[in-house]
């Protein structure tokens, strides 16, 4: 059986598989389709679905539903996650489980509205102020849209933090044939379970950010349940109350970073395709992956050797699976639809290398894909 | 906690650590009030979330043993919407400055106009405390702060009028001093819907020496102003999660959105990826018509992807709809120059002539009649309006695509029936009378 879908159904279904039951957000292309249905899908299953006056109160009434027991997504484009900034912020401060999607679009600005492009690369990393690591995962084909988007959820969950699911014009929006089966409907164990909150005596006060040792993650405990929870977005001691102590806020932000960086194990996700003798290795990821993918099969048609690896997981830098994929290569060609933003992650791996490999980029900043025959060109 | 037993009313919802703002600053008053609302309604503190802003107010929850949430500036609002629609048995209580009026003014009207059942309190002192006794959105005229020093020159915002108007349940203005204020604030969380309490106070460092404002001087004001005190707008309005709730009743199962499953049983003759254009018109279903093709291609064994590009306009401008039928699966799905080009306007046209410069002699060019392209590809001329079919707008596209494909010969043309006979009933009878009509068509290659 195949059907003909696009990437914006397949998160949809990924996010009501995952159990999602609140969405909110504002219309901008390429990411209204989301919008549409989850407006159509939730409501009748029980859940809320809104259209936000902005994406500002969309992200914060994300945020505020997540705190009142809801499991919820939110989905923009590149000028959306600008008006994200702030409130991703928060998300990370008060280590908040939301999925966000980022259907690119050409920038900057308004750019171009319907035109594909991978430009938001470094922005979602770096989105907000004070420099702290998020969660990025890329689809580069429909099904992996499915399963990327329960993954997000999962990782969420799992780290309490602001996960991305960066896609693009082309995945959202353009109708493609898949086979039923390639969705592998992974229910990831019984849903996306939030963590029981460990023992503790009944002298001990309830805190709602106990982080011990520093990358451990501490179990998200919504309002209206059995304890009195509060949440801030200053920097604060385990009972989230304000505090400056320099101990405390030390402690706080190394949690913030290292519960993400000292678990990259849990979180790297990428498609290793790698020929032994291969001397080149494309390595590429959302749509571009897919022509990546066509040129491989193209190249070895011809009896030419390629490796090609597609990273799933971009943020934090799978850094473990693409050293392993340098290993067998001398030089490395990186493809994304903008100036270069992931081939510098590749280019600094590569700098703390004792040996020479040459790391060079395929771009496109024109609002075109990246064809195959692009790969071909920078096999010789 | 639902189901717990409460059995004496608390007699505070504050905890044991003392304010910390300056003295004579009316917020340590307000919270007393809000600490007695609290205990009037009898609520479970476990039930209680206190939303509060940025500012010195902002620092309000952490006085109180109830749920807290201490998020950004200006969108305390947003955070609170978002509690109440997921958690309508909370209640849902925003602590904000007049300093968040501003930023978070368009949060505020839209949480009015919506009718989300969350309180606000607005400390309302006219000016910025925190960073300094700076202007804000309720500075009165004249005023001196740290930015108008000439006096200020911007007309104060009517809080509870603009809200009223646009349709909170229930809007208060007052004071600190006011002595029925905790009953009003109790009124303000039971009344359903949104509630809105405009609450004047002195800021004792910046703006009431800055502005000899003393308490009577407050009332002063308010009279000077014009403005109305008490319960000045109730909108007798459902709350919005009621409301949505009963317009969303809850299915018990629901289909996967989108699954439309295709099982392929035709032939096609295809034996190389095919990349076929259709240019024309918005608003003339050419993506439809694509899309139907593109099934049939599927039903046919064949893999397809379909890229639309249009205007955002939608109604007006061209509307190209890109189709790439493939026997084996593929994944680029970028078009490099259509092996077959439909041209059904002048939109279309103008919009596909990079395509036609590039098609060469193997190409096929197909157009209605008039609209004359320039290429090297074989042109052949399809007449809708020769079809044996009513033709408008709305079916043009798909006769001549049918017309066109059944010259291609890339699948059986019973797969595109097939395809047709898929649709929604409302459609199916229509599109199926197109294409046969357009199978029908004559084509005159030129
Ligand atoms: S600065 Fe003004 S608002 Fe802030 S605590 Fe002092 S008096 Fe109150």
């Amino acid at each position: 059986m195949r059907e003909f879908t696009d990437g914006s159904t397949a998160i949809v279904r990924g996010a009501l598989d995952a159990g999602c039951d609140f969405f909110a957000g504002y219309p901008i292309t390429p990411a209204s389709p989301i919008l549409m249905m989850m407006m159509r899908e939730l409501p009748p299953r029980g859940g809320i679905a809104i259209q936000g006056e902005d994406e500002i109160a969309s992200i914060g009434m994300c945020i505020g539903a997540v705190m009142g027991g809801a499991r919820a997504m939110t989905a923009t484009s590149g000028p959306g996650i600008s008006l994200y900034s702030e409130n991703i912020g928060l998300a990370i401060m008060g280590e908040v489980p939301l999925v966000i999607v980022d259907v690119q679009r050409l920038g900057p600005a308004t750019g171009g509205a319907t035109t594909v492009g991978q430009g938001d690369v470094q922005f979602v990393r770096w989105a907000t102020g004070g420099g702290y690591p998020i969660i990025a995962l890329a689809p580069s084909s429909v099904p992996e849209c499915y399963q990327l988007t329960l993954e997000a959820f999962r990782l969420a969950e799992r780290f309490r933090c602001p996960v991305f699911l960066m896609t693009d014009k082309e995945l959202n929006m353009t109708a493609t044939t898949v086979d039923l089966e390639d969705y592998e409907r992974a229910r990831l164990g019984a849903g996306v379970g939030r963590e029981k909150e460990p023992e503790r005596s009944a002298e001990e006060p309830f805190e709602p950010y106990r982080y011990d040792p520093p990358e451990a993650v501490p179990p998200l405990v919504p309002y209206g349940d059995e304890h009195i929870v509060r949440f801030t977005g200053s920097t604060h001691d385990q009972r989230a109350f304000i505090t400056k102590d320099p101990e405390t806020v030390g402690r706080l932000n190394r949690h913030l970073r290292a519960k993400i960086d000292d678990n990259l194990e849990e979180i790297e996700s990428v498609t290793a395709d790698l020929e032994p003798g291969a001397e080149t290795l494309w390595l590429s990821f959302g749509s571009t992956a897919g022509a990546m993918r066509e040129a491989v099969g193209e190249a070895r048609a011809k009896g030419r050797k390629v490796s090609a690896l597609t990273v799933q997981s971009l943020w934090p830098v799978p850094e473990n699976s693409i050293r392993a994929a340098l290993e067998t290569v001398s030089r490395i060609v990186v493809a994304e639809l903008n100036h270069g933003q992931y081939r510098r992650e590749i280019e600094r791996l590569v700098a703390s290398r004792e040996w020479g490999c040459t790391v060079e980029g395929l771009h496109r900043v024109d609002g075109e894909l990246i064809a195959p025959e692009q790969f071909l060109e920078r096999l010789s | 906690m639902s189901g717990s037993a409460t059995i004496t009313p608390l007699a505070t919802f504050r905890n044991d650590s003392p304010y910390p703002f300056c003295p004579g600053c009316g917020h340590g008053v307000i919270l007393n009030r809000l600490n007695e609302a609290l205990v009037q309604l009898d609520l479970d503190p476990h039930e209680v979330v206190l939303v509060s802003d940025i500012g010195c107010s902002g620092l309000s929850d952490q006085y109180f043993a109830t749920n807290a949430f201490h998020g950004l500036h200006g969108r305390s609002v947003t955070y609170a919407c978002g509690i109440k629609l997921a958690r309508p048995e909370l209640t849902v209580v925003v602590i904000m400055g007049d300093g968040g009026t501003g930023i978070g003014g368009t949060h505020l009207l839209n949480a009015a106009r919506r009718n989300i059942g969350v309180t606000v309190l607005v400390f309302n002192n006219f000016n910025f405390g925190m960073t300094g006794g700076q202007h804000s959105t309720t500075t009165p005229l004249a005023a001196v702060t740290s930015t108008t020093l000439a006096g200020n020159l911007e007309r104060p915002l009517d809080i509870c009028g603009t809200l009223a108007v646009n349709g909170a349940g229930f809007a208060y203005r007052g004071t600190s001093f006011d002595k029925h204020l905790s009953e009003r604030i109790a009124e303000g969380i039971r009344s359903p819907g949104f509630a809105i309490l405009d609450i004047w106070e002195l800021c004792t460092a910046y703006y009431a020496p800055s502005n000899q404002l003393t308490g009577k001087a407050l009332f002063g004001m308010l009279e000077e102003l014009g403005l109305p005190v008490g319960v000045v707008g109730r909108n007798d309005v459902e709350d919005y999660g009621d409301a949505f709730r009963r317009a969303h009743p809850v299915v018990g199962k629901r289909a996967v959105p989108g699954l439309e499953p295709l099982e392929p049983g035709f032939e096609a003759s295809l034996d190389k990826r095919f990349e076929l254009a259709v240019a024309g018109s918005a608003g003339e279903k050419v993506r439809s018509a694509v899309r139907l093709a593109a099934r049939a291609g599927i039903l046919s064994g064949l893999r397809a992807t379909q890229r639309d590009d249009y205007p955002i306009t939608v109604q007006s401008g061209h509307s190209l709809s890109e189709l790439i039928l493939s026997p084996v699966p593929f994944a680029y799905s970028g078009m490099r120059k259509p092996d077959a080009l439909l041209v059904l306007s002048e939109d279309g046209l103008k919009k596909a002539q990079g395509y036609l410069d590039a098609m060469g002699a193997e190409d096929r060019v197909f157009a209605i009649p008039g609209l004359r392209p320039q290429t090297r590809a074989s042109l052949t001329i399809v007449d809708p309006r020769q079809a044996a079919v009513r033709v408008t707008r709305h079916n043009r596209s798909l006769v001549a695509l049918a017309a066109m494909l059944s010259e291609l010969d890339l699948f059986q043309f019973a797969a595109l029936e097939a395809a047709a006979g898929l649709l929604a009933p409302a459609y199916r009878a229509a599109c199926l009378e197109a294409i046969l009509a357009g199978r029908a068509l004559g084509a005159i290659d030129q």
